[in-house]
């Protein structure tokens, strides 16, 4: 039982985390490029054109898994900052500040996608729907949680602090969620449900999911390497820190 | 319990009292935005009629917004709230207290002036009497939610811009709800289930906005 529990916790410290995330770090990237890739190769020239949208429903592609994203990402942050308050691990809030940039960019994307989408399909850039609206609080949590952490000069109020904000906000994720279901407003309604089979075909769900699995790798990726700037910097007075940037050092020049 | 929850709000009313200029900044600033509006747009009362609503409610949320960062100020310059921190007693109820007291010194005020600020935007007596139900249910939840984001910034330096970047976002479904029930009142559908939900939030608040509120105290008094 205890060799387990000290299994799990191995890899919260800094100093055992950030080798193994240097090993991780060119896979996940490469995934990344490589799924985004086809992704983008399937969603242009083989997804057949929609009878109703014609060519200019392709965004869904990125527009859809980016929404995904940035509703998850916030979750996972969420998630970090519980373990962070709980299990009071330092490298649980490294992880959730080291999200946050990346949550927020896609949030960005799906607003900024959607107005493209909306421009053709709706006749309008923009309309105050309740996805729409939500969508742009979470926006602004995003902002609010790294305007706050990088306000606070102490990190581990920061930290602190940082995770009560992303907790507090967390009551959104729900509300984007089902605000098409719950609201009946213009933003249609999910077309890829668990409960019924898909209104899309399957080349179109296809390629959606890939895409999706692209951001994750991307999303994985740029946290890890946020992370190991993050960890460096926070640990530069620590004896292995110093050491692996003086080997570094020496490799480079020797 | 209950005898320090008293005392709190009783210590915080008897300071609100001996330095009044406090007591009426929020009142003072709700009125004039709340006047700005007809001399920006014009004074057609149509127009008028059809942004009373939003126009009273965005001012109230900036007026609430405005006084948030001396909910707990006063008390950590001068080390109280560590003693309230240290203290046996449960400090969410230590927090609801203050933020009792507060709302009773700021918020109430608002509730009070705004059938008045609503007669110059000639909402029937109806309407008033929405409006003023919903800033009641709705006020208390914007100092419970704004209890939260003065706990995380108390003591920073750019706190008071950051306070608003935090809780504006938070505060938007007792916007949408409190503008809301007022509109469908004008527009003869009804305020109830506005209403309804203005009371669900306050509820949810007066339970979790006390805890979040003291755990983010401990983290920035510590």
């Amino acid at each position: 039982m205890s060799s387990r529990l000290i299994n799990w916790f191995r890899f919260s410290s800094p100093a055992t985390f950030y080798p193994l995330v240097g090993r991780l770090l060119p896979w996940v990237a490469a995934s990344a490029v490589l799924l985004i890739g086809i992704g983008l190769y399937l969603s242009f020239f083989v997804a057949p054109t929609d009878y109703k949208q014609g060519e200019g429903y392709r965004i869904i592609f990125v527009h859809v898994p980016a929404a995904w994203m940035s509703m998850f990402i916030y979750l996972v942050m969420a998630f970090w900052s519980a373990m962070g308050l709980v299990f009071n691990t330092r490298l649980s809030a490294m992880m959730t500040q080291a999200l946050a940039p990346t949550g927020a960019m896609f949030t960005f994307v799906a607003l900024w996608t959607g107005a493209f989408w909306g421009k053709p399909m709706w006749g309008t850039w923009w309309v105050w729907d309740a996805r729409l609206t939500s969508e742009l609080i979470l926006l602004f949590l995003y902002i609010g949680y790294i305007a706050l952490t990088s306000a606070i000069e102490d990190t581990r109020r920061a930290d602190r602090a940082g995770a009560i904000l992303v907790l507090v906000g967390v009551v959104n994720i729900p509300i984007i969620y089902f605000s098409v279901e719950w609201w009946n407003t213009l933003h249609q309604g999910s077309t890829i449900n668990f409960r019924k089979e898909s209104s899309m075909t399957s080349t179109m769900l296809w390629t959606m999911l890939i895409m999706a699995l692209g951001f994750w790798a991307y999303t994985i990726a740029a946290a890890f390497s946020r992370v190991r700037s993050i960890i460096l910097e926070r640990e530069r007075n620590t004896s292995w820190a110093q050491e692996l940037v003086a080997g570094e050092e020496v490799d480079k020049h020797g | 319990m209950f005898t320090v929850f008293a005392w709190v709000v009783k210590r915080d009313l008897m300071l609100a009292m001996r330095s009044r200029s406090d007591l009426f900044t929020a009142l003072f600033f709700f009125v004039i935005v709340v006047s700005l509006f007809p001399l920006a747009i014009g004074p057609e009362l149509e127009t008028l009629r059809q942004i009373a609503p939003g126009v009273v409610w965005v001012a109230a949320l900036l007026a609430s917004m405005l006084v948030l960062e001396r909910l707990f100020a006063a008390d950590h310059a001068d080390g109280s709230l560590e003693q309230m921190l240290l203290s046996p007693q449960p400090v969410s109820l230590l927090v609801l207290g203050k933020v009792l007291a507060h709302w009773l010194v700021t918020g109430v005020p608002l509730v009070v002036v705004a059938p008045l600020l609503g007669l110059q935007y000639d909402l029937d007596s109806e309407a008033l009497g929405v409006l003023l139900l919903s800033l009641l249910l709705g006020t208390p939840s914007l100092s419970l939610i704004g209890a939260i984001g003065a706990g995380l910034t108390l003591g920073l330096r750019n706190g008071g811009v950051l306070v608003s970047l935090l809780v504006l976002p938070l505060y938007v479904p007792v916007l949408i709800f409190g503008a809301g029930a007022v509109e469908a009142s004008v527009s003869g559908l009804g305020a109830q289930s506005h209403l309804y939900l203005l009371g669900a939030i306050l509820v949810m608040a007066l339970l979790l906005a006390p805890l979040g509120a003291a755990a983010a105290l401990r983290v920035s008094a510590e």
